[in-house]
Formats: C-alpha cells, structure tokens, sequence
C-alpha cells in the first residue's frame, strides 16, 4: 500500500494495484460520520465496437449495452441488490457516461458488509433471458422520459450534429429499437470483457481506517479467480476534425425556443496533462467570458438573447471532446449570430493580467468548495486516474498556469469549421 | 449525538445561528427571510432574489458584483424563494474558502459578509425604485420562466396537481408567481414591498465552518444587525381538510411519457407524535428504491422507470410520481393505490419496517453532513416551534411500531389523482 500526502489540502490517499489488477484508493477522513464508496469500470455507451475477452474477431454490440448492463447488474437469481444495501441502511445508485460504468453506495454504518457487497455483486453478474425482457419496458420509459425533456434533445442533437459518425452521437441509453435486440449473451461478453478487474477501479472515501479496509479489500480480492486478460483493443470509427454538419433543428413541443451552439474540440494526440490544461483553459475562458460576470453573458442578458437558463459545458475526454452553450431564447437566429461571432472574437481579445490572475483565483475557490464533497473527490479522482491525471495534482496546475500559454491555447481554440448550432423549435 | 452544536443567538433584529465544525474547507452562510404565504406579495417575492443580486450601492451592476465575488476565489452566492407550508422563505446562501487553505492575506469572510450585507440592505437606486434597466429585465426574465413552465413536464405535473389539490388554499399559490400579477407591478411598488420585507420579515442567519464563534458573532453583528421587532420564529399553521370524494383529473399535452401524480393528505405535520410514523410509511411506501412502490411499478410490472413518493411536512401533504406509459394509466394506477391499501391492512413485514427505519436515519445523517443540508434540517425545527436533538430524533424512529405504521396509512387521504398525458390516446 502506497501512500500520498498531499499536504497543501491536508489529504492523505492511500493506493495500491491488486494482483488481479484492480487500482483501489482510499481517503480516510475520520470527523466524518458517512463513507461513500465507487466502482468503476472504464467502459461506456461510447465502447460500441471492440475485441471480446478470448476470441478473434471484433464485435459491434447494439447501442445503450453498456448502459442496460448496469441496470442488470444489481438483479440476481434470487435477489435484488438494493434490498441488500437496504439491509445494511445504506443507500446505492450506478450511472452510465460515455465512458464509463460506476456503481457506489454511500453509508453510515456496516461499513465493511457494504464494501463487499457492492465488490460482490459488481463481480458476480447473473443474467437470464426473462430479466433481460423485463428490462426493457423499464428502459424504455427512461428514454421517453429523456425525450420529452427538451435541454437534453437540444444536448444530444448539438453533439450529433458535431460527429459525423463517433458513437458519442448516440444516447447514453440508446433508442427504443436499439435496446430490443440486446440479449443475455451480448451481456455476458461485454461483461466479461470491460468488468475484469485490471480495467476497474475502486475508491472508498470517509469514515474508514485506511490500513484495515486495504486489507479487507484485498483478502476479498485474492479469494476470487479471473483469467489472465490481454489490453482491450476497442475500435473507433475514423472521425474528421470538422463539424458533421454546421447548423440543425428539431421541433418539440416548447414555449420558448432553445438555441445552441457546440464546438468540436480537437483531443488528438493530447497526453493526460495537455487534457487537463486544455479543460481548465477551455473552461475559465468560458467563465470569463460567459458567466454572470462575463461581458459576453452581460451583452447577450441585456439584449433579452438570452435568459438564466443560459449555461455551458466543456468536457474533454481521450476519443471525444466538446463544448456546448446555449439555453432558451426569445430570438434563437440573432442569439445564435451573436453567439458565433462572439466566439470567434476570443482569438482578438486581450486579458490583463489582473484579470487573469483573478479567473485563476476563481478556479481554486471553485475547486476548494468541491473538495467538500466525498462524491466529488471520489468521482473525480477515478476520472482523472483514468486519464492518467491525480486529481490532487489540479491545484498545483491551476497555480501554475501561465497567461502565454494560455494566449497559445486561445489561438487555435475555435475555427468555424469545427462549429455547429443546434435548435429546438416549437411545435407549430 | 447531537445533530449538530449549535449555538443560538438572539442578535439586533435576527436569530444567529453558529454551527462550529472541522469537516469543511469552506464557510457557508444561509440567511433566511420568512413571511406569510399569500398571492398578494408572492409574484413580488419571486421577483426579489434576482433583482437584489443584480446591483448594490458599492457594486452598481451584476458585473461588478459578480466580479467582486471571483475576487474573493469565486465565492459563490445564490438566492431563491421557496414555499414551506403555508410561509414563504427568500434564502440567500454564500460559500466562501477557508482563508487557511489559501496563500491570501486578509479576512475573506469579512469581504463576504459585506457583499451579502450590501446585497440585503443597500440595492441600487434610481428615482424611488430599484435600477429601471435591473426592473425591466428581470421582470422580462420571470415572465419569460411563467410562461415555460410547462416545458418541464414533470414539475408541471406538479403544479397542476397543486391547482386542482390546494384550489382556494394559500399552498394553492404559484412560487414563482403570476403572469397577470407582474405585468401590473411597477418598479416602485417593488421596492416599496422591499422595504417593507427587509424591515419586517423574520430573519434567520446559519453560520458553519471551522472559525470561533467569537468572531462569528462579532462579524455578524456588523453586517446582519437591522432595527426590527423580533418575531417568535415560527411559521404560520396551514389549513387542513378532510377528504369526501377524491378526485381525478386527467389533462392532454403534446408529449411522449404520461406523468401520474397523486395527492394525499397526511393530517400531520413536523414534529407531531404521527411525524416519526409518516415517515416510517413513506420509507415502506415509496421513499426508497426498496419501497413497495419502486418494487411493484417498476419491478414487477416494468410500467415505469421511477415510481416513488415525498411528503411534504409543514402543509400535510404526501406526493406520489411516476412516469408511464399513456396506455397503462389504469394499470398504473390501481398498482399505486394497491400498495397503499396493502399498508392499511398490515401487508407489510417486521423487517420492512426496520429496514425503512435504517433508511431513513442513513439519509438524516447523510444530509446533516452536509452544510446547506444541515441548516435546512434545523430550520425545518425553528418554523415547528419543536426542537429535538438527533438522537432524540433517532429513537422517536426506533420506537415506531407497525401498529403505528397500519395507524398512519389509515389516517392518510388520498385527495386528488392527476394524470398528464398526451394527446390523442394510444400514441406512443
């Protein structure tokens, strides 16, 4: 067991790789009264076309598999895996991303039993032809429910709009048709071939003993037998740099038009570190220019171009990466206009030192508040190890960050060809 | 355990509240402004939080308020107004970082306070009123968020549930206000009524974070003392009734998944000796993913993707919601009400019972672990009048009975079924 300080937040994260490959991090933050624990596998809806465990020859699996797993996974012969951490008084949930498959828990007591039970039953699959039926109808009113909510049509047609063919163009839970032809066995093999442990990781957070629970975790580890398994050879369609097409719409039944615009951004060849710095420029430029405080945000809000449903994401993964804004707005085709050329106008813009110091200031106070939060620091952690980043390692970067080199992202930060605009009208 | 050391505090004009503890990198601060629930000034009251964080004396526009704010490492500060019961509450929250996790000379609580002091007591002012320009686009924005209220089907289902429940009722009242109310509202009624608010309305403040009470206390006097009576704390008692003939209301709209909300009345409120069953009923109902709720509609008859309830504890109201399918309203239906009747004549175990009890204490630790859940927990106790200590808390649960439980089931009326569907039936 491994053991890092990071002695400028006063955190101490214990680490240590089983021999079946398993990453395990624990924190141990004794004044708190819950613990919450996350298993993650570094797989989602975007790991579509792959090699399985032991055979030859790739496989295209139906879309939303990853996500119908996860929902299968906590049904056993006998049983129902809530139930179990009901038992225990603690609380579980999962969650499908692009690019991964997470189950947690979160507790107050039985610690340890809630441990192995969420390791248990993440590394015990059951599947049967008549639950995988039954999943179904659950399934498909999550995607209508989905459907009828127009902020996600509107996120999903910005991103379909920006990839020609990347299945991260397709719903986390895939569509009504697709989901019919998923069967037991495509479970077993994607199963079999994501959830072996040396793709995983687990992260334990709370009111623990760091030392103890380690060993907890590995003699359960060491009781189990998986086969011996080679890297994941996981194909990605050829993907152009430029946007798949430069404007869209759907039409649904809303009282106010949504407008947005996304950005296609360019991950290739980008090391964890560049990725990292690339997000936190990405996103303070954003903020300084399209938050409440912005003079972009300001100019549109005075205008009546937009409302305070205006928002952004950024988010940069190793296959994908994009950045959308957008919200309701009374008058989409002029919002839109000013928006684009807004974006364009960055590339001219000068920032004083004084501000950029001041977006830096922002970025560490936004950080400080979020390490509140078990969730947020185990969640984080395992994304960023994923990509090869400590999460505690963000801050030293944030302090570091140079004005130049920001200015250096800046200029090849947004091209037109790489832009797109996506609307959701009403219903006439 | 107690849920928390809290020290009260009868200030100039307000109740402070400090509430010590190490767990958290950051200070919050919650300020809680009670008055009467009435349509007279509700459309007013939704109008306030967005208009006082738009301009003060010292930071004339939302820019240079919002800019002052990232100065301080993005402080974060947030306003809204919400019903509990038949009061109504403005919150104003802040969160800013520990100076002892930041290279920074100089109190950043201190600066805080006094953005927020600014924020409460000293807006911008033009001719009588607030800034015209502030006026005008905030009354546009709310306008614009009345009229969209239907673009979220799910809350709309719920305000519409309300319309038929509560009809007649001051719970009745929307929070965010109403249409024909604001276009009539001049600028100078506004800021006449906020006078009157910031003078009169009883006033809360939570103060929580690793700092002395000392200095809590001391910079509190400074930027919260204000001259006026001070009030008893509690809210105001919310008419009941008792339930003839339920009633069912089914509406059409353009969508894709029927929303089924159901009414109940509860007869109880916070704190009563029937507060700790109803929750225990609400743990076997439908709180949890363990509840007979989520177990029979989701489950066993894969009709939807959540099916579950809430209650609401200063009106007396308990919630059921689920999305369905259009053609299984009838089937959905009797399932909901079933698990209901299932309770009244006992069809519940010993196990059930005590699951629902771990349940629940998990979630109140979980939540009082939180800062902004915390203060919400203790001031759901300041509007009762009844103040309990979590452990005292803790084994009024323990102590519930399933006897208790048949008892409460009973007691509970179902008031209104409302079903909102799409438009021609059979679509889907």
């Amino acid at each position: 067991m491994d053991r890092r300080e990071f002695e400028h937040i006063n955190e101490t994260v214990y680490e240590e790789k089983m021999d079946n490959g398993l990453q395990v991090f624990l924190l141990s933050k004794p004044e708190m009264v819950k613990t919450y624990g996350i298993f993650t596998t570094n797989y989602g809806s975007i790991d579509q076309t792959f090699t399985p465990l032991g055979k030859e020859e790739e496989v295209t699996v139906p879309e939303g598999i990853a996500h119908f797993l996860e929902h299968k996974l906590f049904e056993k012969e006998d049983r129902d895996v809530f139930q179990d951490f009901t038992k225990l008084g603690a609380s579980a949930n999962a969650f499908t991303s692009f690019t991964k498959t997470a189950y947690l828990f979160s507790a107050t007591s039985n610690i340890y039993e809630n441990v192995s039970t969420l390791v248990d039953f993440v590394q015990d699959p059951y599947f049967s032809e008549a639950s995988v039926e039954k999943e179904k109808g659950i399934i498909n009113q999550e995607i209508r429910m989905y459907d009828d909510q127009p902020d996600w049509r509107g996120f999903f047609g910005t991103i379909g709009s920006l990839y020609h063919r990347h299945p991260v163009k397709v719903d986390i839970a895939g569509t009504v048709d697709s989901i019919q032809n998923i069967t037991k066995d495509d479970l077993y093999m994607c199963y079999e071939t994501f959830y072996h442990p040396s793709n995983m990781v687990l992260f334990i957070a709370g009111n623990i003993d760091a030392e103890e629970m380690m060993d907890y975790i590995r003699e359960n580890q060491n009781n189990k037998t998986f086969p011996e398994a080679p890297e994941i050879n996981r194909k990605f369609p050829r993907e152009p740099l430029s946007a798949f097409k430069s404007e869209d719409s759907i039409e649904m039944a809303v009282s106010t038009p949504k407008a947005f615009v996304g950005l296609k951004e360019n991950v290739k060849h980008l090391s964890g570190d560049e990725l990292l710095r690339s997000e936190l420029f990405a996103d303070m430029l954003l903020e300084y220019y399209f938050s409440t405080s912005g003079k972009y945000y300001d100019e549109l809000y005075q205008k009546g171009l937009i409302d305070d449903s205006f928002h952004f994401e950024t988010e940069w993964e190793r296959e994908f990466g994009f950045t959308i804004l957008g919200g309701d707005s009374r008058d989409p085709g002029a919002f839109l206009k000013r928006l684009k050329s807004m974006l364009h106008k960055i590339k001219e813009e000068t920032i004083s030192d004084e501000d950029f110091a001041r977006m830096k200031r922002k970025k560490i106070g936004e950080f400080m508040r979020s390490l509140n939060s078990l969730e947020f620091i185990a969640n984080q952690y395992t994304h960023y190890h994923m990509l090869g980043i400590n999460l505690f390692d963000v801050l030293p970067v944030i302090e570091s960050l140079k004005k130049e080199e920001m200015e250096t992202f800046v200029e090849r930060w947004i091209e037109d060809s790489r832009l797109t605009s996506f609307q959701v009208k009403p219903k006439q | 355990m107690k849920i928390a050391k809290q020290y009260t505090k009868e200030m100039q004009g307000y109740r402070l509240h400090v509430l010590p503890s190490n767990k958290y990198k950051t200070i919050s601060i919650v300020v809680k402004l009670k008055s009467v629930l009435s349509k007279e000034t509700i459309t007013k009251r939704a109008l306030l939080p967005n208009v006082l964080q738009k301009a003060t004396a010292s930071y004339p526009s939302s820019r240079q308020l919002q800019g002052a704010l990232e100065d301080l490492y993005g402080t974060g500060l947030s306003a809204d107004a919400a019903k509990k019961g038949e009061s109504h509450i403005l919150t104003f929250r802040m969160e800013v970082v520990n100076d002892r996790y930041l290279k920074e000379e100089g109190s950043l609580l201190e600066k805080a306070l006094h953005i927020l002091h600014e924020v409460l007591y000293h807006p911008e002012k033009e001719e009588g009123g607030f800034l015209t320009a502030v006026f005008e686009r905030e009354k546009e924005t709310l306008r614009q968020r009345i009229n969209s209220v239907k673009d979220d089907k799910m809350s709309y289902a719920n305000i519409r549930l309300m319309d038929h429940m509560c009809e007649g009722e001051a719970y009745g009242v929307h929070a965010h206000g109403d249409s024909e109310d604001l276009e009539s509202l001049s600028n100078e009624d506004l800021f006449t009524y906020y006078k009157d608010m910031i003078e009169k309305d009883d006033m809360d403040v939570y103060i929580t974070g690793d700092i002395p009470r000392e200095e809590v206390e001391e910079l509190s006097d400074r930027y919260f003392s204000r001259e006026s009576e001070q009030a008893s704390g509690e809210g105001w008692q919310a008419s009941d009734k008792q339930i003839e003939t339920p009633r069912e209301v089914i509406e059409h709209e353009e969508m894709s998944q029927g929303k089924l909300h159901i009414g109940f009345r509860t007869h109880t409120l916070f704190g009563e000796e029937d507060y700790y069953p109803l929750q225990v009923f609400n743990g076997i109902f439908g709180g949890f993913p363990s509840s007979k709720l989520f177990m029979n509609v989701r489950e066993k008859h894969s009709l939807a993707y959540y099916a579950a309830s809430r209650f609401e504890s200063h009106k007396g109201l308990l919630f059921v919601f689920s999305g369905i399918d259009p053609n299984d309203y009838e089937q959905a239906k009797t399932i909901i009400l079933d698990q209901k009747e299932a309770i009244e004549t006992g069809e519940f175990t010993e196990e059930e019972v005590d699951e629902a009890k771990q349940q629940i204490i998990h979630q109140l630790k979980e939540t009082m672990e939180h800062p902004y859940g915390l203060v919400e927990i203790l001031y759901h106790q300041q509007l009762s009048g009844k103040s309990i200590s979590a452990d005292e808390l803790f084994e009024r649960l323990e102590q519930v009975t399933r006897k208790d439980v048949i008892r409460i089931a009973k007691k509970i009326q179902l008031d209104t079924i409302y079903f909102l569907t799409s438009k021609e039936k059979g679509d889907s």
